[in-house]
């Protein structure tokens, strides 16, 4: 592998690149991010925006409790999310655990799903707490299952204590799997890498080894998806398109609950990586709860007057 | 000796238990009877409203389930902060209205009195309302009024202490969650009655109260899909027919009221039927 040319998979050579990193300035970082969210997007604009972010969701049900039951209406309303609206676009994926990927792709083919891809949370999810061959097994059953999409964590112990090669290698490795069958996104866990510095060094690190897409968070710790954490992820993959001319994906996780979050995140995308990232090849959003309030948006602003969420589905 | 620089008070909305400013940042003049400036209070817009409709929507749940003993406490406990403020109410009710203080004073005791009234009334209800239904079989039929969701409502311009008051306690009595906008030429009392709300165990989110125009929010109350029923009793009578229209796209229950009485609470009940079998 040649990853891109930075490193050659040697821990010196990952250290030098890694080192090679500017910091990032985090009263920079939280003020432009601050800034930026005060942005007022409205009317035609705002329904564009409303529209692309549905089209950018990946509907994620990641509980102890999900049933094949649950799993199938979470399709269905993937493909379309609001019953009596045509013109409402599909979500980008669906978004569950490893055992539900067959149930999950069987069940979006038969109602004509086609098109709405299956992401696997993989890797020992959420805590990537286990061996490398229990790792590996974990995604290779995930693609064997129809997987599109595999969202691997990385272990964020190794990454703490400096072990960076070891993560390397991880990431590599699952690449290799996913092989052109699967694209890889690379959960950071930005809650616990604790330094804007930390998600700058994770972000390069992910993407030179490999990585479709670098994501913020499981969902199952806080905070999340901050809007200065993708702030500094956004720049990641603009620097990294200016070194290699290559786009990854960036997808933020957890804490976007409503149609103002989304729209901020949108802002994010536009104003840093630029328009080219606004497409949902290349910007995904990890979220449940907010469809809804997508969807309730929406109908406010066909019918003139607030929705009420007993006219969207119970998830 | 006044060389003190005045501490004006900022008149805030209230909205899920905290005082927010107006989201537009708008605000209107409110003068004195004498025609003095007394204030800026806000001036709340619909997405005001949409805020304080999902505060109230997440605290109604919990406040259908707390027991009828612990709501007469809660509406008790507010008769009593509300007693214990009451020169600062008179106060208020003189400047911003210009009636006499023997007025002001009679309209405050009859606050306190109406929310011991219906603070009295939270354990009562549901027996007095209910009904043990004939039936032809070896079954007991209970008929109960429970609570029916979010209720909007419309403050009268005067008495602006009192309305407000006559029209939130019923509404809450029955285990809703209340948003409603206070009087707009005396809106004084009603957001010093937030800081006696903000003090009284009253859950947050159970009651809302947001300050402006009524042509602008009323019509936006009654077409929002998320508000189970709307008292019109302080809209003039020639704007009930329009909002009653808005209002019946989305099976609003949509009533005005005359004066105090357990009618109030019940308008804003929905009966329950259930089924038990004799003798288990």
């Amino acid at each position: 592998m040649s990853f891109y040319g930075l490193v050659d998979g040697t821990e010196s050579s990952l250290k030098k690149y890694l080192g090679s990193l500017s910091g990032v300035d985090q009263v920079g970082a939280d003020a432009r991010a601050a800034m930026l969210a005060t942005r007022s997007i409205k009317a035609a604009s705002k329904r564009w925006a409303i529209d692309t972010a549905i089209s950018m969701v990946d509907l994620t049900t990641l509980e102890g409790a999900d049933t094949p039951g649950k799993v199938k209406a979470l399709c269905t309303k993937a493909v379309r999310p609001d019953p009596t609206n045509s013109e409402v676009p599909s979500v980008g994926a669906v978004c569950v655990y490893n055992d539900m990927v067959k149930i999950a792709r069987t069940h979006l083919d038969l109602i004509g799903g086609q098109h709405v891809g299956v992401a696997a949370v993989s890797t020992a999810f959420p805590s990537g707490r286990a061996s490398l061959a229990v790792k590996i097994q974990d995604t290779q059953d995930a693609i064997d299952a129809g997987a599109s999409e595999i969202d691997m964590v990385i272990d964020r112990g190794a990454f703490l204590s400096g072990r960076y090669i070891e993560v390397f290698e991880e990431i590599v490795k699952i690449r290799e799997i996913c092989g052109t069958k699967a694209h890889l996104k690379v959960i950071f866990e930005t809650g616990e890498l604790v330094t804007y510095d930390n998600v700058r060094k994770a972000s390069f690190m992910a993407m030179a080894a490999g990585a479709d897409f670098i994501k913020t968070s499981t969902g199952k710790v806080a905070p999340a998806a901050t809007a200065p954490v993708v702030l500094v992820m956004l720049e990641a993959v603009r620097d990294f398109y200016a070194m290699t001319k290559v786009r990854i994906g960036v997808k933020p996780a957890g804490g976007i609950r409503n149609t103002k979050d989304a729209i901020k995140q949108l802002v994010l995308v536009n104003e840093t990586a630029g328009p080219d990232w606004l497409t949902p090849s290349l910007f995904r959003i990890g979220a449940s709860a907010l469809l809804n309030d997508l969807l309730m948006q929406r109908m406010k602003m066909d019918d003139g007057y607030y929705a009420s969420p007993q006219y969207v589905t119970i998830d | 000796m006044s060389n003190r620089i005045d501490v004006k008070k900022t008149y805030k909305l209230f909205i899920n238990g905290a005082f927010p400013r107006t989201e537009s940042g708008r605000t209107y003049e409110v003068k004195s009877a004498k025609g003095i400036f007394i204030a800026n209070p806000c001036l709340a817009s619909r997405k005001d409203l949409k805020d304080a409709v999902v505060a109230a929507r997440a605290a109604q749940s919990g406040w259908n389930k707390a027991t009828a003993y612990n709501k007469g406490q809660i509406l008790y406990r507010i008769a009593e902060m509300l007693e214990g403020r009451r020169a600062q109410f008179v106060d208020e009710i003189v400047t911003s209205t210009g009636v006499t203080k023997i007025k002001a004073e009679k309209e405050v005791t009859e606050s306190v009195d109406r929310l011991v009234w219906y603070a009295g009334w939270t354990d009562k209800i549901s027996t007095l309302a209910g009904a043990l239904n004939p039936v032809a079989g070896p079954y007991y039929n209970f008929t109960i009024p429970e609570s029916m969701g979010v209720i909007a409502a419309v403050a009268p311009e005067t008495p602006s202490l009192l309305g407000l008051i006559e029209a939130i306690a019923p509404i809450i009595v029955g285990g809703n969650s209340v948003v409603i906008l206070a009087s707009t030429k005396a809106p004084l009392s009603a957001m010093s009655f937030a800081e006696v709300i903000a003090t009284s165990d009253v859950p947050a989110g159970v009651i809302n109260i947001l300050t402006g125009k009524k042509d602008e929010i009323a019509p936006w109350m009654a077409s929002h899909m998320d508000i189970d029923g709307f008292d019109i009793s302080g809209l003039s009578a020639k704007k009930h027919g329009e909002l009653k229209i808005a209002g019946a796209q989305n099976l609003k229950r949509i009533y005005s009221f005359k004066s105090a009485d357990p009618g109030r609470i019940l308008a804003f009940m929905e009966n329950k039927t259930v089924w038990h079998p004799i003798g288990l």
